[in-house]
């Protein structure tokens, strides 16, 4: 085969590929024709805007997750150091990577160095004044965990969105310490807010005291016991309740523990949550239900006492947790338990609702802009350029079959602002082909023959070319640094569209002249 | 078809005009950013805003005795077509900070309207964005074009001269400044959209400005005695044709955008506007103008400090345009 044809082949598959993956599909879908799978697959997404749904930005409170592992080194510690009968006067935790403990007298300084040396090393040492001590968390092993708990916030929310049976959700993390959530159809934002933030910690705690109808009931001399908290009890939906409890601190059971969960009724029929535990925490439960036959199992949620019932017999791996539910709290309740706690608190920095209706407006409303847009475009460059523009509209259409193509392959997401952006390259990407055919009309007004001024006219202008791309490339890259969701989508778009027109504007425009004049001998004229 | 075939303007000469004309538009521009101020949409400034379709239309004086109630700081413009009976709605308040609170304020602004007894409400869109992202977004909006500026700078630079990398930038900053003294004007909200909308304009506004660039990087090899002045001049009358052209099928879309696009990319679409209008503008007035202030009135570097024997590398490209006389080197 000649060069010609080689170009002319590589040009067609590489149309037919991406029409295969970027625009069949789209028609297939709309009159029902069966296509492959991997092709539906690709297909080109609407994105929120476009489809309506809940659009959410949560922060994970990476200082909570810290906290809770500061609070736990304390009480470990604090064991250690009961068990080695060693005294202190404090222990407690002053920052989330910070505690601090006072009082440990000289003589058992050397003991307490070695017990505190065995309890963990995740902390550095500093010695203090009056035999304290302030241990503080490694910088390095803090950032591991706050990286590992936004990491474990955005599985539990997968776990939990995949329960909620949402289709096609989308989960991504964002600045470090943000996870966006896009679910779209969800009208029911509420309920959905509340599960993905529900911190899901179920403890179960022997009761001491209570309930009692104010924590001064419950402490006649101020002071809570040690090993022992005073927990409030919940008064449904998330609220703290009126009544408090003495419970022990250390947990019976833990919510890590949990097989699964599911709603179900209580002996009233009233609405519950079963659970049932693993092999480990239905011994736990069973020593502890079976040592303390007539005292009161508290069952903490997130802290909230969400109902003490009393302990009858030993139980195994079965358990009930009823309270103030009704069916739809309980079945909500069980897809948090089943899904597993969050690592740390969740913040909602923002919130976007988009109705299906507003949604189906924008796409019409944005289809019509592009047709008009890319229709006075054609019409332009068939007037001014004549048979030439014909060469230039070929180049459009194959540089929007590659873009679609291109964003269906890598899976973008179409938006407002992408479609915007997808009017716009084709308007900027006739550019090209401006300068291209303006630079042949130069070169045909300087007497030179038809050929030597179509390759002059493509020679010269593909470094003008050249850097006017990567100069829009450059801030392009900028755009999608700095985007965040549907502003990213049109950086992609952007990004997608230069590189076609490239391609379409110097080597499809190129070779299209080709063609036409392979045929004949003495090309003597250009209708340009 | 040929439009501005053969033109001899001399653009360097208004360079001084089309300099002051800028200046009263970006001075007026800021005047009125600091009366009347940008409005920040609310993904800058934070708040609620809520889209709510009724089932009949009621007058934006109904809505807003409803809202004044519970918010009296707020903003109601009608939105979309008028036969969608709608409105948006934006409070300053986002609810509690954290927590499900959020959306307290969406649900108060919907009791508010069902309690007047306007007529059936849907809220069919919601917004609520907390004050740390405003902030966030500002200040990376901003990094993000000062970088790409310098990104461009650095580019042309390396491409072309120093000078020449001065003139794309000043030029860019010149579309910003005109861009954004015309948001104030006519008040447009600064979105995330806009600020894209921005961002785009920065990188295809250097298009025009690297192609009369290019011709004359081009015309310094053959026009090597003439002055900086002439060559520039000779320049963007060459390329004036195709600079009009591009520009005029960008504005197309954006024009398109503008008038079809609907209320979500009315923003975008008009910066787009201002910006492609703006973007040739300142290619042809400012940008070649910078270059020769920089370079000073006098002949070509070139002319000055290589003698006439010498022959430029680039020349070897193009043999036949070095012997032809300047003025028909380039005809467009």
């Amino acid at each position: 085969m000649s060069n010609l044809q080689w170009k002319v082949v590589t040009i067609l598959v590489v149309f037919v590929a991406f029409f295969a993956v970027g625009i069949y599909p789209l028609i297939a879908a709309r009159y029902g024709i069966n296509q492959p799978k991997v092709l539906m697959d690709k297909a080109l997404k609407r994105g929120l805007d476009l489809q309506g749904g809940v659009h959410l930005v949560l922060r994970v409170q990476t200082d909570t997750a810290l906290a809770s592992e500061t609070n736990a080194e304390v009480e470990r510690l604090r064991d250690l150091l009961k068990t080695r009968n060693i005294p202190f006067t404090s222990l407690a935790a002053t920052s989330p990577t910070e505690f601090k403990i006072e009082g440990i007298s000289s003589e058992q300084d050397a003991a307490f160095r070695e017990a505190s040396a065995e309890a963990d090393t995740n902390y550095n040492r500093t010695p203090g004044v009056n035999g304290s001590y302030v241990f503080t968390l490694r910088p390095n092993i803090a950032i591991q965990m706050r990286e590992q708990s936004v990491t474990q916030a955005k599985q539990t929310i997968d776990r939990r969105v995949n329960e909620l049976g949402v289709a096609e959700p989308t989960i991504v993390l964002q600045n470090v310490d943000q996870i966006v959530v896009q679910l779209p159809g969800v009208t029911d934002i509420a309920q959905a807010k509340s599960i993905i933030q529900a911190e899901g910690v179920l403890e179960l705690k022997l009761v001491e005291q209570g309930p009692a109808a104010s924590r001064e009931a419950l402490l006649p001399n101020g002071q809570v016991p040690d090993g022992m908290e005073v927990v409030q009890g919940s008064g449904g939906s998330g609220e703290p309740g009126t009544s408090f409890y003495l419970v022990k601190r250390a947990a019976a059971v833990r919510g890590r523990d949990l097989r699964t969960a599911r709603p179900s009724l209580d002996q009233n029929n009233r609405p519950a949550v079963s659970f049932e535990l693993n092999s480990n925490g239905a011994r736990l439960f069973s020593d502890v239900t079976g040592a303390n036959i007539g005292r009161y199992l508290a069952i903490v949620l997130d802290n909230r006492v969400v109902s003490a019932p009393r302990i009858d017999g030993r139980i195994g791996a079965q358990g009930q947790i009823f309270g103030n539910f009704t069916q739809q709290s309980a079945q909500d309740l069980a897809l948090i338990l089943r899904s597993g706690a969050l690592p740390a608190k969740l913040d909602y920095l923002q919130e976007q609702t988009i109705g299906a209706t507003l949604g189906a407006d924008s796409i019409r409303k944005g289809m019509i802009a592009s047709l008009v847009g890319l229709f006075s475009i054609i019409l332009f460059m068939l007037i001014y350029y004549k048979l030439s523009g014909v060469n230039a509209v070929v180049a459009l259409v194959f540089n929007l079959v590659i873009l679609l193509g291109l964003m269906a392959y890598i899976g973008a997401v179409m938006t407002l602002p992408g479609i915007a952006g997808f009017v716009l390259t084709m308007g900027i990407g006739v550019d090209s082909n401006v300068l291209i055919f303006e630079r042949i009309k130069e070169e045909l007004e300087a007497q030179r023959g038809v050929r030597a001024s179509i390759n002059a006219g493509f020679g010269r202008v593909f470094w003008t070319l050249f850097d006017t791309h990567i100069a829009a490339l450059i801030s392009v890259a900028f755009l999608f640094q700095f985007g965040t969701g549907p502003i990213r989508g049109f950086a992609v778009t952007l990004f997608f569209g230069l590189m076609s027109n490239l391609f379409t504007s110097i080597f499809v425009s190129k070779t299209l002249y080709e063609m036409v004049l392979s045929g004949r001998q003495q090309v003597q004229t250009l209708s340009i | 078809m040929h439009i501005f075939k053969h033109t001899t303007f001399d653009f360097l000469r208004w360079r001084f005009h089309a300099i002051v004309l800028s200046w009263i538009i970006i001075f007026s521009g800021l005047f009125v950013f600091f009366t009347k101020g940008i409005p920040l949409a609310i993904e800058f400034a934070g708040g609620t805003s809520v889209v709510a379709k009724f089932d009949n239309q009621p007058s934006i004086e109904q809505v807003r005795a409803a809202i004044d109630k519970a918010f009296p700081e707020n903003v109601i413009v009608p939105y979309g077509n008028v036969a969608d009976h709608q409105f948006m709605i934006r409070v300053p308040h986002v609810g509690g900070e954290t927590g499900t609170s959020l959306t307290n304020t969406s649900a108060q602004i919907k009791d508010a309207l069902d309690a007047t007894k306007i007529g059936t409400v849907q809220i069919v869109a919601t917004e609520i964005v907390g004050p740390a992202v405003g902030q966030e977004l500002r200040s990376k909006a901003f990094l993000a074009t000062v970088l790409s500026l310098i990104g461009i700078l650095i580019y042309i630079a390396f491409r072309f001269q120093f000078s020449f990398g001065v003139g794309a930038v000043v030029a860019t900053i010149h579309d910003l400044l005109i861009t954004l003294a015309f948001l104030a004007f006519f008040q447009y909200d600064m979105s995330l959209n806009v600020i894209a909308a921005i961002l785009t304009m920065t990188g295809f506004s250097t298009n025009d400005t690297i192609v009369i660039f290019d011709r004359i990087r081009e015309n310094l090899r053959g026009m090597r005695r003439d002055s900086m002045h002439h060559v520039i001049n000779v320049s963007i009358n060459q390329t004036l044709g195709r600079t009009v052209i591009t520009s005029g099928t960008a504005l197309l879309t954006a024009l398109a955008l503008f008038f079809f696009g609907g209320d979500v990319l009315h923003g975008f679409a008009f910066t787009m506007v201002v910006g492609i209008i703006t973007g040739t503008y300142s290619s042809v007035f400012i940008a070649a103008a910078i270059v020769s202030f920089w370079r000073g009135q006098g002949p070509t570097r070139a002319a000055a400090h290589a003698p006439a024997s010498v022959a430029a590398p680039a020349s070897q490209q193009q043999p036949t345009r070095k012997q032809k006389p300047q003025k028909k080197a380039r005809a467009s």
